[in-house]
């Protein structure tokens, strides 16, 4: 199972990847494989401003439903579109077309709430 | 995810599922497989080639002497007087109020002797009820621990089966079974039965458990060539629910009745004096208040268990039951109870399944939701 190290982890099992004042969001290699075939993913809109924490949408297997929390606060200025037709992408490349949403970070030091891979994959 | 309840048992297959690496949880009091390759990928086995699932938690009890088929009888709401030797049938047994204690299978063996086939969840409570509704002193034997129960289910499930069988599996009809001892396997018993809960071609093979782990590969090794793939119980919730089969604890329960639940056709009042028998009729005469139906999202969503469904000007009328996105009509499906009326029940109505975070339009479909 894969962790990349260049991204920030919660105990919710989403990632966070920053470049610069945005981050793209989405779940992790455990999280997907937990959750088995993904079949319908769901999230908040554009512009939709949400506090560290809050459920930004839903994630939905075969058998089983999850939601989605936000790593840090932020306004949400691209959804992944490409999941309304293709979800699988989740299970199939979870950091990478997986994504799920873009956020603008409201506060860097929220950064400092999440985990590194390492000690994410201890939790795991 | 799975619970631990400190009691929880494992089927004779338990380290073979670990061999394959299945995702394990508790089900009915058990440690069983939910999925190996992944739910879509082995529902579309059974449906296109076969699957082979481990259901030896289910429970079997014998039913033996003089007593063994009055006690049938006044157990069941169904008539087992029209069976014949190597014959199945689909039943309820129900309280006096006509609540469902629990769907069975009931084989008939010979004239004096029938085994029950019965949920993992109500295998204690069924036979305590069994124990309580015998005056009449039929030998009651819970076997459910001795005897492995595998589903072999699929279009190619007779063809993989044939080889290690010594007679014509293709004999066999549909809700009949054959006592196999030593022509299945060299299993020293064995009834091979052309049943299933997933709408497919398919076998269900009781064998005793000590021969379960030998059935179990020898069948996953043939089967490999024809697509077979091992199968888990979440598969076999979706395809139970595809062909619109009743799940017990979801769709039937002690709270529901046989004739709301669309079970009308196992309860036969005019075969003998079954337990629950006067409270059916009268259910019967008046028409049951609710009625359990079935729906296709209309549109984006799929419907789970405990869902509100509401009319199409959103209006609470009742709850989803079972629910799931379906893999071969890729859209969600469900089944749940609204009020019996035209209004609700007529093919074809829009109505509407609420979630917590949406609310989505379903369109009620009579089950089953796939046909061969």
């Amino acid at each position: 199972m894969e962790f990349p190290d260049d991204l920030y982890y919660t105990n919710d099992h989403e990632w966070l990847r920053v470049d610069g004042d945005t981050a793209r969001v989405g779940i992790t290699d455990f999280a997907q494989s937990e959750l088995g075939d993904i079949v319908f993913v769901e999230t908040e809109f554009e512009g939709t401003e949400l506090a560290q924490g809050d459920v930004f949408g839903t994630v939905e297997a075969v058998k089983t439903v999850s939601e989605l929390f936000m790593p840090v606060s932020g306004t949400i200025v691209a959804v992944n579109d490409e999941l309304q037709n293709a979800p699988e992408r989740v299970n199939d490349e979870p950091y990478g077309d997986g994504w799920m949403v873009e956020i603008e970070l409201d506060d860097e030091s929220e950064l400092d709430d999440l985990m590194q891979a390492d000690a994410y994959a201890e939790t795991v | 995810m799975a619970e631990s309840s400190g009691t929880i048992k494992t089927t004779p297959l338990h380290a073979a599922h670990h061999d394959l690496e299945a995702r394990m949880m508790e089900f009915g009091g058990f440690e069983m497989p939910v999925q190996y390759s992944g739910i879509i990928d082995e529902h579309m086995a059974v449906r296109n080639h076969a699957g082979l699932f481990d259901v030896s938690h289910m429970g079997e009890v014998l039913v033996e002497g003089e007593a063994a088929f009055d006690f049938v009888q006044h157990l069941i709401t169904n008539d087992a007087g029209t069976l014949t030797d190597g014959q199945a049938l689909y039943t309820v047994m129900c309280t006096p109020d006509g609540g469902v204690v629990d769907d069975l299978l009931v084989y008939r063996r010979a004239a004096n002797r029938y085994l029950l086939v019965i949920n993992a969840a109500n295998r204690a409570s069924d036979f305590a009820w069994m124990q309580e509704h015998n005056p009449m002193g039929a030998r009651l034997t819970d076997a459910g621990d001795e005897i492995a129960l595998l589903a072999l289910q699929g279009p190619k499930s007779l063809e993989i089966a044939q080889p290690f069988t010594a007679f014509d599996l293709e004999e066999i009809s549909f809700y009949h079974f054959r006592e196999a001892g030593g022509a299945f396997m060299e299993c020293e018993s064995a009834i091979v039965s052309r049943t299933g809960y997933t709408g497919e071609l398919g076998l269900e093979l009781y064998v005793p458990a000590d021969d379960a782990e030998r059935v179990w590969t020898t069948l996953l090794d043939a089967g490999a060539s024809h697509g077979l793939k091992p199968a888990g119980l979440g598969a076999r919730d979706t395809l139970r629910l595809e062909a619109g089969l009743c799940l017990y604890g979801n769709d039937l329960t002690r709270e529901t009745n046989p004739y709301e639940a669309g079970l009308g056709w196992v309860v036969k009042p005019e075969a003998s004096d079954f337990v629950g028998r006067s409270a059916l009729v009268q259910i019967r005469d008046h028409g049951p208040e609710r009625s359990l139906i079935g729906f296709v999202a209309a549109e984006r969503g799929i419907p789970r268990h405990d869902h509100v469904i509401e009319s199409a000007d959103g209006e609470e009328i009742g709850v989803v039951t079972s629910g799931s996105q379906s893999p071969i009509l890729d859209t969600g499906i469900g089944l749940g109870y609204v009020p019996n009326d035209d209004r609700y029940t007529e093919p074809g109505t829009d109505l509407r399944v609420a979630s917590r975070r949406r609310t989505f339009s379903v369109t009620v479909h009579e089950p089953p939701f796939h046909k061969k």
